[in-house]
């Protein structure tokens, strides 16, 4: 123990030495999520919205109000009729609009549930994206609220429709996708590139002279990145709480937890990368082209999984990334628990063991 | 072979492929003698020293270091030497003291041992200015002399040294092969690779490999007198111009 501790304090030297990736890997999501959360207000500043209540009582009329109160929404008009929307989004006139059933606040209190319509023009997806998680998020915000005051459990059940690109569903973010990204980054580009370093370097075989297990010094190699990478999950949650205004609506503790699992499973593609190259460079491009790109492309933050060749939407299932990302938008977005993510977090928890076992019997004593 | 053989190889083979690196070779080195195992780029000596330290498994033949058999008691070999590899295997970002610490922390030693001897091999090597400094800055000569320090750090019975003094000014060779008789004086012994023929003089034996295969094997001035040449460079040249492998 005393031992594994030296090796990971020598890894940390190596890592606060060197100050410029360090800087990069702390500063890297910082940048991100700042770039976004400009590129984000300047696109969705003011969207007009269109409101049909059918209810028209106090609930709703808070609800409406609160949209139009935020710096996101600018509500435009109350229509009559579905008819109405239909045509105020054919001429491009609104981009969200707002549906109350009639009896909205009754149901609310006497059933404790109630359904709201939120119409979007998805012809530009991302915007329809960002617009549809923004009122969710104030009408979620709403139902917090209310719970609390009567500490009653009020559930108001969003339903989405994307109009014109109906395939397009759910609620994407670049949150859960930057965490994705930089996480690997981090654990499987950075663990990959310091172990292959050591064999590049020549020191790895100084090590696997002694008697000291090779699996332990590669281990201690991995736990700084796993700090590092909780650091930044730390940041990107800060960030997107008080830059972005994207709140955390399941439990904190879940979505670190979640976190810390796939922050396993890419070490342990980091370290399974590391036994297959001795040179720093083909451990680099592995981490890109096997596990950076296919995140990027395939796991469904930039493209809907849903709208991929069906080759491309099997293929998307062995991504890690993809899985991680349902997860987060499921916790941090829907607000959802654990029993609505068992499943991905099941399939998360395969590959990691799957990778952790590859790695450790690919592991060579021998070098050759 | 007799109770002050520490090394004892035969018939040791290393193949990639269809291609032979080292070719059944023989011989023993006694307890105490500083052997030097000499060669022209690629014959063979790096894959021969590697398959001795555990690194890499042999195609066939036999080999015991300190007394343990190399296929099946590889953990009780690691424990009795110590190695220096071909590659600089420092860190080049961390100090001089943070190198000593970290490689000795790797054999278990206790930290009364490793501040009494850090102190003591500082001394020595006349580093105690520099122990905080980052090994980065230090030049060549000194950081091989640093590396070697560290690999006998633990005071292990044999050392293997993959041509420690390449590169390295006349000079502080010198100085390193000092360092040399120093260790062999306290007992360790010296399995060293070079292709400086002058350094095989200071050699109590030298095997000499042409090709994957152990053409000569015996003092410095037993093989001069043997093919009746003046100097070692004339003993390997005359014995090189056989070979059919380029260096890589
Ligand atoms: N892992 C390997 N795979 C294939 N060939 C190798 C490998 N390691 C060494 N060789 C070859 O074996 C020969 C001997 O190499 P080496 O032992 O490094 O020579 P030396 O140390 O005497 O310069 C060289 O031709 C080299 O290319
Ligand atoms: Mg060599």
């Amino acid at each position: 123990m005393k031992q594994f501790g030296a090796f990971v304090k020598k890894e940390f030297y190596h890592i606060l030495r060197d100050r410029r990736t360090l800087f990069i890997l702390l500063g890297m999501p910082v940048v991100q999520i700042i770039i976004f959360g400009f590129a984000l207000t300047n696109e969705v500043k003011n969207a007009k919205v269109l409101v049909f209540d059918n209810a028209k009582d106090v609930a709703s009329t808070s609800i409406i109000h609160e949209i139009d109160a935020s710096q996101y929404f600018d509500v435009q008009q109350n229509v009559t009729s579905y008819s109405q929307v239909e045509s105020a989004f054919k001429r491009g006139a609104v981009k969200l609009a707002v549906v109350f059933p009639s009896g909205f606040n009754n149901d609310l209190e006497h059933v404790n549930k109630a359904p709201i319509q939120l119409i979007a023009d998805a012809s530009d997806p991302n915007t329809a994206n960002t617009l549809i998680n923004y009122a969710s998020a104030i009408i979620m915000d709403y139902q917090d609220r209310i719970t609390n005051e009567h500490r009653l459990p009020y559930t108001i059940s969003t339903e989405m429709r994307m109009l014109y690109n109906p395939q397009l569903k759910g609620a994407y973010t670049f949150v859960p996708g930057v965490m994705a990204m930089v996480l690997m980054l981090v654990c499987t580009m950075m663990t990959a590139i310091t172990i292959v370093r050591e064999k590049e370097m020549g020191t790895m075989e100084v090590m696997l002279v002694s008697p000291v297990q090779p699996l332990k010094v590669v281990i201690a190699k991995a736990v700084p990145y796993l700090l590092l990478s909780m650091v930044n999950v730390a940041s990107i949650l800060l960030l997107s709480v008080f830059v972005l205004d994207v709140p955390i609506h399941g439990s904190l503790f879940l979505l670190v937890g979640e976190s810390l699992l796939f922050i396993l499973t890419c070490l342990a593609f980091g370290l399974l990368i590391s036994t297959v190259t001795d040179s720093q460079q083909i451990a680099m491009f592995i981490s890109l082209v096997g596990m950076f790109l296919p995140t990027i492309m395939l796991s469904g933050f930039m493209f809907p999984i849903e709208n991929m060749p069906i080759l491309l939407q099997v293929i998307s299932h062995i991504i890690p990334a993809r899985w991680f990302f349902v997860i987060v938008t499921s916790v941090m977005i829907k607000g959802l628990g654990l029993g609505a993510i068992w499943k991905e977090t099941l399939i998360l928890m395969g590959m990691m063991l799957f990778l952790l076992t590859l790695s450790i019997k690919k592991f060579k004593i021998r070098l050759a | 072979m007799n109770n002050d053989t520490i090394i004892s190889v035969e018939g040791l083979t290393k193949r990639f492929g269809d291609f032979t690196a080292v070719d059944s070779i023989s011989f023993q080195v006694g307890k105490g003698e500083i052997f030097g195992f000499l060669g022209a780029n690629g014959a063979g000596k790096t894959t021969a020293m590697r398959m001795l330290c555990g690194l890499s498994m042999p195609t066939s033949g036999k080999a015991s270091v300190a007394g343990f058999d190399i296929y099946k008691q590889t953990e009780e070999i690691k424990r009795n030497i110590g190695y220096m590899s071909q590659k600089f295997s420092l860190y080049e970002d961390l100090t001089v003291r943070e190198n000593i610490r970290f490689y000795a922390g790797i054999y278990g030693k206790t930290n009364s041992f490793i501040k009494e001897k850090t102190a003591f091999v500082l001394k020595q090597l006349h580093l105690e200015k520099d122990a905080d400094k980052l090994v980065r800055s230090l030049p060549l000569g000194w950081k091989q002399k640093l590396a070697f320090s560290v690999a006998i750090f633990h005071e292990p019975q044999i050392v293997f040294l993959d041509e420690p003094t390449g590169g390295v000014d006349p000079v502080t060779r010198r100085e390193f092969w000092n360092m040399i008789y120093k260790a062999a004086e306290d007992g360790i012994t010296v399995f060293v690779t070079t292709h400086y023929m002058d350094e095989a003089e200071y050699c109590d034996r030298v095997s000499i490999m042409v090709d994957g295969r152990i053409d000569a094997l015996d003092t410095p001035s037993g093989l001069k007198s043997n093919l009746k040449a003046s100097s070692m460079d004339e003993v390997f040249l005359m014995l090189a111009r056989k070979a059919k492998r380029t260096g890589d």
